[in-house]
């Protein structure tokens, strides 16, 4: 179609910072953050809500954001993996994830980190039980999940020793 | 209307190397003016960590620190030919031919280094970055300034060349006998399951595995393979299909509700012991991992199904209307 449709101006906290962005309606979360602002650790799988490779913190609660418009995100708060930590300034999820090797291709891994972060933010000593539900929105193709969810059982404990120290 | 309890046994013999044309894979290898190397390959990291292995086999081969190796992959136009990154060919193929390149390399190392040393180059040894003359080691030069000389004072390039093939094998006209492969790796696994003969639902409690593979390159990448091979056997099993009802092409899955794989919440209890017999011709002893990691999970499950109801269901995956319909004709019998 030719006709040029409106453009909405959006913006929100995003990694605790102010940001905009001019987008099409119906512009999905995940599009404008990998597209329009640059931000490549949310990854692209289904599209379709399937899979939890785009999953983000929004307002601290988990979304796929392959589902939410970023026009819902208009004077909120969004975090995404490189808002929890980078290079030099790991996460202790980052660390724990890097020590048990839990990723290979590394698809799943900002939506399993980002998953298990909500989880810790409200648990911070969750039974492993507990860990595998809150991944079961996340596929893994290649770990057996398995070392993810060592990786998260070593961070709660790395966490909570920091809290104490 | 009971749930029932299996086990089933299965073994891989896993080969390593196809006898296309001889299953080549070549590597190039060369040093910067800082005295880092450079490998160059066609073959590609999915995840397996093909990269991690050949930095660590090119360091090893070179005699110089891990973080000196850079693994340039995955494109065909640049880097020299590569059969492919499939059926677990690629550390055994490439690993090789590595090696090869890296010997070359280091050769033309040492002899640059013998002339800036005044030493003769098979006096010679490359350890962590440094080289020295064999049982003098306060004579040493570090690669770095090795390269220096070459880049910028002899003229050289410290590079190397390699290829790994095993010359196709001809079919014995009378016995049908060949050696197709290079190295076979190995494994038996053993799968406890529960079949719900109301439901036909299948369950897998446990895999146990024992695997033999040969030399290990990097052991926490393996037990990787190991682990998400088991889970993709399970799921190949008793969840995954393209074309359920092929050759009819309805009903094909179109999204992550439709072609299930296992989420976190459906992991059995995993078991495995690793045994090492290195292989004659993989370098320092490699055999081909990935790939049977999750074979040995289906005939195992299917036989501890077979254990539990009496029925073999052996077209995938064994979804509990295919138990249900077995299990149906096996009482009409
Ligand atoms: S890309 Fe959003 S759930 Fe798959
Ligand atoms: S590491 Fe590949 S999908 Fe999880």
């Amino acid at each position: 179609m030719a006709t040029q449709l409106a453009t909405h101006i959006v913006t929100f906290q995003l990694n605790g910072r102010p940001h905009a962005v001019t987008v099409a309606p119906l512009t999905t979360l995940r599009t404008a953050l990998r597209e329009d602002l640059h931000l490549h650790a949310t990854k692209a799988g289904c599209g379709q809500g399937g899979c939890g490779s785009c999953t983000v913190l929004l307002d601290n609660e988990l979304v796929l954001s392959c589902l939410v418009p970023v026009t819902l995100v208009d004077g909120r708060s969004v975090t995404t993996l490189e808002g929890i930590g980078g290079p030099g300034r790991l996460h202790p999820l980052q660390e724990a994830f890097h020590d048990h090797f839990a990723a290979q291709c590394g698809y799943c891994t900002a939506g399993m980190i980002m998953a298990a972060k909500w989880l810790l933010d409200r648990n911070p000593n969750p039974t492993r039980a507990e860990i595998q539900m809150a991944l079961a929105g996340n596929l893994c193709r290649c770990t057996g999940y398995v070392p993810i969810i060592e990786a998260i059982e070593d961070a709660a404990r790395r966490m909570s020793k920091g809290v104490k120290r | 209307m009971s749930v029932m309890r299996g086990r089933g046994i299965a073994s891989a013999n896993y080969p390593t190397g196809m006898n296309l044309g001889g299953d080549p894979t070549q590597a190039l290898v060369f040093c910067q003016p800082t005295g880092t190397f450079s490998v160059k390959l066609a073959s590609t990291d999915l995840g397996q960590g093909l990269k991690t292995v050949i930095g660590q086999i090119a360091a090893e081969a070179l005699g110089v620190p891990l973080e000196s190796v850079v693994v340039d992959t995955g494109d065909t136009d640049s880097a020299p030919h590569d059969m492919g990154t499939f059926a677990s060919r690629a550390t055994h193929r490439a690993g090789n031919a590595v090696i090869m390149a890296a010997t070359e390399a280091k050769k033309v190392l040492l002899e640059v280094a013998a002339e800036e040393m005044e030493a003769a180059p098979e006096d010679l040894e490359v350890r962590d970055g440094q080289v020295s003359v064999k049982g003098t080691p306060q004579r040493t030069m570090s690669v770095f300034d090795i390269a220096l000389a070459a880049h910028f004072k002899q003229g050289r390039t410290i590079s190397g060349r390699g290829i790994y093939l095993k010359p196709k094998s001809a079919i014995d006209p009378e016995t049908g006998a060949c050696d197709p492969d290079s190295t076979e790796a190995h494994v038996t696994t053993v799968a406890d399951v529960e079949v719900d003969t109301e439901t036909g639902e299948v369950t897998v409690l446990r895999l146990a595995s024992a695997y033999e593979v040969g030399r290990q390159v990097n052991p926490q990448m393996v037990q990787g393979q190991i682990t998400g091979g088991a889970v993709m056997g399970m799921a190949h099993t008793l969840m995954e299909s393209v074309f359920p009802y092929y050759p009819a092409l309805d009903h094909h899955p179109g999204n992550f509700g439709e072609y299930v794989i296992p989420t976190a919440v459906d992991l059995p209890e995993l078991h495995h012991v690793v045994l090492e017999y290195p292989s004659s011709n993989g370098p320092y002893g490699v055999k081909g991992v990935g790939e049977m990691t999750a074979n040995s999970p289906i005939p195992a499950i299917v036989n501890a199904i077979h254990d539990a109801v009496g029925v073999f269901v052996t077209e995938l995956p064994v979804t509990p209307e295919k138990v249900l319909r077995a299990l149906r004709a096996k009482e009409q019998l």
